[in-house]
């Protein structure tokens, strides 16, 4: 041994010292290096592929030996509907691989892939775990589908695509002026579910105003049947009825004015009418027992079975609770009842809008190709395919004829049809998911329905977090064009 | 034989130390740098933006209302689980009437109850959460379906009520640990040395005198492990899955169940503000540190050799 080692722990030697710097190094290093480094990786968005050759058969240009690849929210509608059309994408273009995915949590499987700069080309951005809209949009993720939409259609080559769609589907997709950055592709009629069979039962008719209503709801509990239940465990099914209550009430600027948070925008006295109106079905005691502990199938199945009379809800009910609801059930929505005769919208106005959002990245290797696969799900055939898969309208106007309709789908085109030109569509559940689902409905809604808040006490917690809302900086902000 | 004593060493930890830099030391360090940006998690430009996210975490009533909560668990949950764990587990290894040519032994029928308390470890947590959800469901629940059968008409809505919300998770959460740490308890029993409980019988010492004085001090030691483990349990993975799995919301009616990790959770994946997540993230830190420094402490004893 060298003198220049020290043979026990009392001295520290100049190898000891090496050796303990480089286990210090190992720990120090990776802290330094931090600094200068990023883990959301640097994306270079030039791989894009090369665009086809234009034509009337090829409008958006795609490059037809390109490979695509889709990714689809797996839930109440199912896939079937996606992988028809991608059958003719692939008919279309028979060089093209396209990849196929389906999942139901479309956020854990795409995050890491918008971070690194790789998304895929099209994407059903739905379910619990959808990707917030308002961050995709205000950090510029998204491509302007205007190309698709000014494209010729399918079935008729003389109409844009934008000609062919239900009211509202475009408007929908913008966010902050022009540009289009969704694609609604369902169609969904929100309101008051029910089956005609337990109101004949009861000799009754669906009651236009809210007398009507609560006479109905006391004959019910006679009877030992309750006349409302609403999913507990999310009380924002409520809004699904409330808000076009209120729209019918005070018109559909009182919800335009909530949606673009104005101060005071919920002080408006058709909010406090409404609200005070759906706080009566709790004060009498109207509320299936146990409601507000259950979740969405608990109180769906409670009221397909018969043991309540109506539910805020949406058309995708009678697909999900298809196993439960009775042949005889004749399921079908009712518009909010009028208030009085002071309200400012007929009875028949209705909530109803897109749902499905599909989206196609910025950073989309192949946008034109993302595109064109939408343009095939607007198609005739594909919307058939889609309506008779899913018991759901699509976004495409028409595509209902000649496909045997169910009982709630075909109530949800009778409810179109009254609604006409009185169709509203509140954006708050698009716009701010946090202020809509948590804050409105579990802590505010969910509280009040359960009786353990008064209306007025409500809407000044709604108003304060509405103002906390458009206060906060974090936040993308939008407003009605 | 000094001679490469620290290579041989460095050289059998290098790895081991390389992983848990690269997968618990580095990821730690990101969180706090990301906790200084306003990254949403869903596109890859952020840029900094100093203490905003901790000042408005300050503000912020809901993550109050969450380190409420969390701290509770951390303290209840570990007071309730391992009380009742070390009675079990000296009822199923002392605790038995003396049988003869035995000093000591378990109550009758211990092997079973051995089983039937680990069983709950067994499930995965998921389904523990939604087989409660079902039991505890107010309108179709075994719960109040039994309370109706005895009398009660006034049944409560559990989870839907935020006076109850929170305690039925924490019982779910109770049930679901206790019977890992009868298991470990047992064990650490078994190691005790059949003299000294020999020696307490012959001087009349009684079952509950015998725990206090011979059981617990020898134990010490494992008791402060299964608090530190079950207080980072009930502060992280488990608290977390059966509030997100049961409760109303999830976060409980009008927040009386949301803790931090939901609120984690919450942020980065449905608001997507990844930057304020790792800010509360960072404050969960500091609380599960604070609770281990804590308990450490105060537990502290001299070690008896036996």
């Amino acid at each position: 041994m060298g003198s220049t080692s020290a043979h026990n722990n009392e001295g520290l030697g100049r190898r000891d010292l090496i050796k303990r710097s480089a286990a210090l190094g190992l720990i120090a290093v990776p802290t330094m290096s931090f600094l200068s480094a990023c883990a959301s990786g640097d994306s270079s968005s030039d791989d894009k592929v090369e665009k086809g050759e234009k034509s009337d058969k090829n409008p958006l240009a795609v490059n037809g030996s390109a490979p695509l690849e889709i990714v689809i929210f797996d839930g109440g509608f199912g896939t079937k509907y996606a992988e028809d059309a991608k059958a003719v994408y692939e008919k279309t273009y028979p060089e093209a691989k396209v990849k196929f995915s389906a999942t139901q949590k479309i956020q854990s499987v795409l995050q890491p892939r918008f971070n690194g700069g790789t998304p895929p080309d099209l994407i059903d951005n739905s379910g619990a775990q959808q990707m917030d809209m308002g961050v995709l949009v205000g950090k510029k993720q998204l491509t302007d589908l205007t190309p698709l939409l000014d494209a010729p259609s399918i079935d008729d080559p003389a109409k844009k695509v934008r000609d062919t769609l239900r009211p509202g589907i475009v408007e929908m997709g913008q966010f902050d002026g022009d540009p289009v950055w969704i694609m609604y592709y369902a169609y969904t009629v929100y309101g008051v579910w029910y089956s005609q069979t337990a109101l004949e039962k009861l000799d009754a008719t669906y009651p236009e105003n809210w007398d009507d209503m609560l006479a109905l709801c006391a004959k019910a509990k006679k009877q030992g049947i309750a006349g409302w239940t609403y999913p507990g465990k999310h009380p924002y099914y409520l809004p699904f009825s409330l808000y076009p209550f209120i729209a019918k009430i005070g018109g559909s600027e009182v919800l335009d004015a909530i949606d673009n948070l104005e101060p005071k925008a919920w002080e408006h006295p058709a909010v406090k009418a409404a609200f005070e109106a759906y706080y009566e079905l709790v004060a009498k005691d109207y509320i299936l027992k146990g409601t507000p502990g259950l979740d969405h199938r608990g109180s769906q199945g409670a009221w397909a079975r018969g043991k309540a009379l109506f539910i805020p809800n949406g058309s995708w009910v009678e697909n999900e609770e298809a196993a439960i609801i009775p042949k005889d059930f004749k399921l079908s929505v009712g518009a909010p009842s009028s208030l009085d005769s002071s309200d400012k919208m007929p009875f028949g106005t209705i909530w109803a809008s897109g749902g499905e959002p599909f989206i196609v990245p910025s950073k989309a290797k192949n946008v034109e190709g993302g595109m064109e696969q939408l343009r095939i799900m607007l198609s005739e055939a594909s919307s058939k395919s889609f309506t008779a898969s899913t018991k759901s309208l699509s976004a495409f106007n028409g595509g209902t004829d000649g496909i045997e309709l169910s009982d709630g789908l075909k109530s949800g085109v009778a409810a179109l049809e009254k609604a006409g030109t009185n169709v509203v569509n509140p954006r708050l559940q698009d716009w701010y998911v946090k202020l809509q689902k948590e804050q409105i409905g579990v802590a505010a809604l969910g509280e009040m329905m359960a009786g353990r808040a008064k209306p007025a006490e409500t809407i000044k917690k709604i108003q304060a977090f509405a103002d906390a809302t458009a206060k906060d900086q974090s936040i993308k902000h939008f407003k009605h064009q | 034989m000094q001679h490469g004593k620290y290579r041989f060493i460095v050289g059998f930890l290098v790895v081991p130390m390389t992983l848990y830099v690269i997968f618990v030391i580095w990821p730690f360090i990101q969180s706090i740098y990301y906790s200084f940006t306003d990254w949403t998690g869903l596109s890859p430009d952020f840029k900094m933006v100093g203490f905003d996210n901790y000042t408005k975490m300050l503000d912020d009533d809901v993550f109050w209302k969450s380190l409420q909560h969390s701290v509770l668990l951390a303290v209840l949950l570990p007071l309730v689980t391992l009380g009742l764990a070390l009675f079990f587990a000296f009822m199923l290894n002392v605790g038995g009437r003396r049988r003869k040519g035995a000093a000591i032994s378990g109550v009758r029928g211990s092997g079973f109850y051995k089983i039937a308390y680990f069983f709950p470890q067994v499930l995965s947590i998921a389904i523990v959460a939604i087989l409660f959800q079902f039991a505890f469901d107010p309108a179709q629940g075994m719960i109040n379906g039994t309370l109706k059968a005895v009398g009660f008409n006034d049944v409560p809505d559990w989870l839907g009520d935020p006076q109850l919300a929170l305690w039925v998770i924490m019982a779910v959460l109770v049930w679901c640990t206790t019977g890992f740490f009868v298991v470990l308890f047992s064990a650490g029993m078994a190691s005790i040395p059949k003299d000294f409980y020999e020696a307490a019988l012959l001087d009349g010492a009684s079952r509950f005198t015998t725990f206090f004085r011979i059981t617990l001090p020898l134990l010490w030691d494992t008791v402060q492990s299964g608090w530190v483990y079950m207080g980072i349990l009930a502060l992280g993975a488990e608290g977390f899955a059966i509030v997100h799995i049961m409760s109303v919301g999830p976060g409980g009616p009008d927040y009386s169940t949301t803790v931090l990790p939901l609120y984690v959770y919450q942020s980065a994946f449905r608001d997507g503000q990844a930057g304020y997540a790792t800010t509360i993230g960072v404050a969960l830190l500091l609380v599960t540190l604070a609770f281990a420094a804590i308990v450490m402490r105060v537990g502290r004893r001299e070690r008896l050799e036996f």
